[in-house]
């Protein structure tokens, strides 16, 4: 189908994943996620996938496990509360090197918060989905299209890694809708996944799933192993986008939703004369530190969150104290609008 | 007069239900907009209560509207639209799921001189068939008790609508709404592409106020 229709953001994730094979959907109700799981409880029956909604959001995510050990591609998707409590399965996928898409439509934070959209989980996603060492794919759309681009790859990249990822959403985000293409043709052809525990039928090794190590030694290596694997996504994965950075003194990062704030806030600082412009990583995890570190002409970094400011720390470490970095940001389930971000710009302007 | 607006899920219903009651209002005619969606807590008509009351459109919003609490719950007010000489719009929610609410009043708008609008939009996937369409509107229909009188084409692909986005949705509306044994009300168009469309249709002229924050710039009614 090249044809445009019109979809809420939750939808195109679900419909994304369909397309890019997954007929294993493991959820539990939450706002505002709830179109995702709604869209995949009518659509999994028509074409012999399962929707299952679980018990809780632990157990969403164990069925999650055992699908993807099994060789399936599986998603669970939730809001900011249901992520947490999936935070020991996430641990578990990656001590099990298991691929599996995990989908964070956010909302506010701390504790049961709000319904209303938020960024606040990125040090969550980033930083500890989980305990223990380890890393996840963490992918930022900020378009309808994006989400249904993104989704394919975050399956692809997990399978070529095994690894799990996380989409981070938002509600607003998820809430929206935007006029999208769907890709051409269902990749039904999930990767080989010679490691699966499929049932061996007596021609080869078994294969064993597993994240428990008796042995310190070998779990060290293990990790050590799977941590250099890490380093080569950050050398091979960063993605971003970037908008009228090349002569910008006043270089805005944001991503998501707060993205497109940021984006009609330097098309404002432009119409006024200001050079302004955006990095939008589309990556978290991998950090774009690279795109960062090279905007030589650029004074300041402006990073507009709806958060505290918590990926303005990734920011200050790719800067690394060689240029100021600001934050502003709203919480709470508030938006930022342009024109707030504008006048942070004005005030950046007037002291460099 | 009671108009009950109804439909799919990002249908168009609280752009569709905006736009009659700021008309009415600039008409002259006393609007209240009561928002009955309880089912989903974003984009509703109490959302743009503030573009809607600085027109003189009164607005009756659930009990926690815009606010982080999810609580599915409609204040005393909304009993006061069985009892007053304004016309009143009702936004129902999405669906089956969203127009369930409205079946409490049921006996009240059946008692009323009303009318209910079925809205639908052939650029959402769920609604792209006509027969999927009105399967969706009988749904709708079981769920609240009330039947749908009309039929409103609002299909369209936001800021990528063209005026042949809306001719090429004509047969489906009309085949909707023969389906449903209703007539079609009107088609839906943006205000700047109403002289391209064809003089023997009926349209609607519609400006945009739904949107996210950074699209208010963008959309055609500000242009």
């Amino acid at each position: 189908m090249t044809e445009k229709i019109l979809m809420k953001g939750n939808e195109a994730l679900a419909e994304a994943a369909i397309l890019a094979g997954c007929r294993h959907f493991f959820g539990y109700p939450i706002t505002p996620q709830t179109e995702l799981a709604a869209h995949m409880s009518k659509r999994m029956p028509k074409i012999g996938g399962v929707y299952l909604q679980a018990e809780s959001e632990v157990a969403a995510i164990n069925m999650v496990i055992g699908a993807s050990a099994a060789g399936a591609r599986a998603m669970t998707s939730s809001s900011s509360p249901g992520i947490s409590l999936k935070s020991e399965g996430l641990s578990y996928l990656a001590g099990s090197d298991l691929p599996a898409v995990i989908v964070n439509v956010q909302r506010a934070g701390p504790g049961l918060g709000g319904i209303q959209p938020s960024q606040a989980d990125y040090w969550q996603a980033t930083r500890a989905p989980g305990h223990g060492d380890f890393r996840l794919l963490v992918f930022a759309p900020s378009t309808v299209q994006e989400m249904v681009d993104l989704v394919g790859i975050a399956f692809d990249l997990g399978d070529k890694y095994r690894m799990p990822a996380i989409i981070l959403s938002d509600g607003l985000l998820g809430q929206m809708m935007e006029p999208v293409v769907m890709p051409a043709g269902s990749n039904t052809k999930v990767p080989e996944r010679p490691w699966a525990t499929c049932g061996h039928g007596g021609k080869r090794e078994h294969n064993i799933i597993n994240s428990l190590y008796i042995d310190p030694p070998n779990m060290e290596a293990i990790t050590k192993a799977r941590f250099r694997k890490y380093e080569e996504i950050k050398e091979k994965e960063q993605r971003r986008e970037e908008y009228l950075t090349d002569d910008a003194d006043v270089v805005l990062v944001a991503y998501g939703a707060s993205a497109r704030i940021s984006r009609s806030a330097v098309d404002m600082a432009r119409k006024e004369g200001i050079k302004a412009g955006l990095i939008r990583p589309i990556t978290l995890w991998p950090f774009p530190d690279k795109a960062i570190l090279s905007k030589k002409a650029a004074k300041a970094f402006l990073c507009v969150e709806m958060s505290m400011g918590q990926m303005v720390d990734d920011v200050r470490l790719a800067i690394n104290g060689k240029k100021d970095v600001i934050f502003f940001g709203r919480t709470g389930g508030m938006v930022p609008t342009p024109a707030e971000v504008l006048k942070e710009i004005k005030k950046i302007k007037g002291g460099i | 007069m009671l108009t009950i607006i109804c439909g799919h899920y990002g249908s168009g219903k609280t752009n569709l239900a905006i736009n009659m009651a700021i008309g009415w209002a600039r008409e002259g005619r006393k609007v209240t907009l009561a928002d009955m969606d309880i089912v989903n807590p974003y984009f509703t008509s109490s959302e743009y209560s503030d573009i809607l009351r600085r027109n003189d459109v009164t607005v009756i919003s659930p009990a926690f509207a815009a606010t982080n609490a999810e609580v599915p719950a409609l204040p005393a007010s909304m009993h006061s639209l069985f009892d007053t000489e304004y016309d009143v719009i009702i936004d129902a929610g999405g669906d089956d799921a969203g127009a369930k609410v409205l079946g409490r009043f049921s006996d009240r708008i059946r008692a009323k001189d009303h009318e209910m609008i079925y809205v639908t939009n052939m650029y959402r996937p769920f609604t792209a068939k006509a027969e999927d369409s009105v399967n969706i509107m009988r749904d709708i229909e079981a769920a609240c008790r009330l039947k749908v009188s009309s039929v409103v084409n609002n299909s369209h692909l936001k800021d990528l609508t063209e005026a042949s986005t809306i001719i090429d949705s004509l047969e489906y509306a009309k085949e909707v709404a023969r389906s449903a044994g209703v007539p079609l009300l009107f088609s839906t168009a943006p205000r700047d592409l109403i002289s391209a469309l064809p003089k023997d249709e009926n349209f609607y002229p519609t400006d945009v106020y739904v949107g996210t924050i950074w699209e208010k710039g963008e959309q055609r009614c500000q242009k």
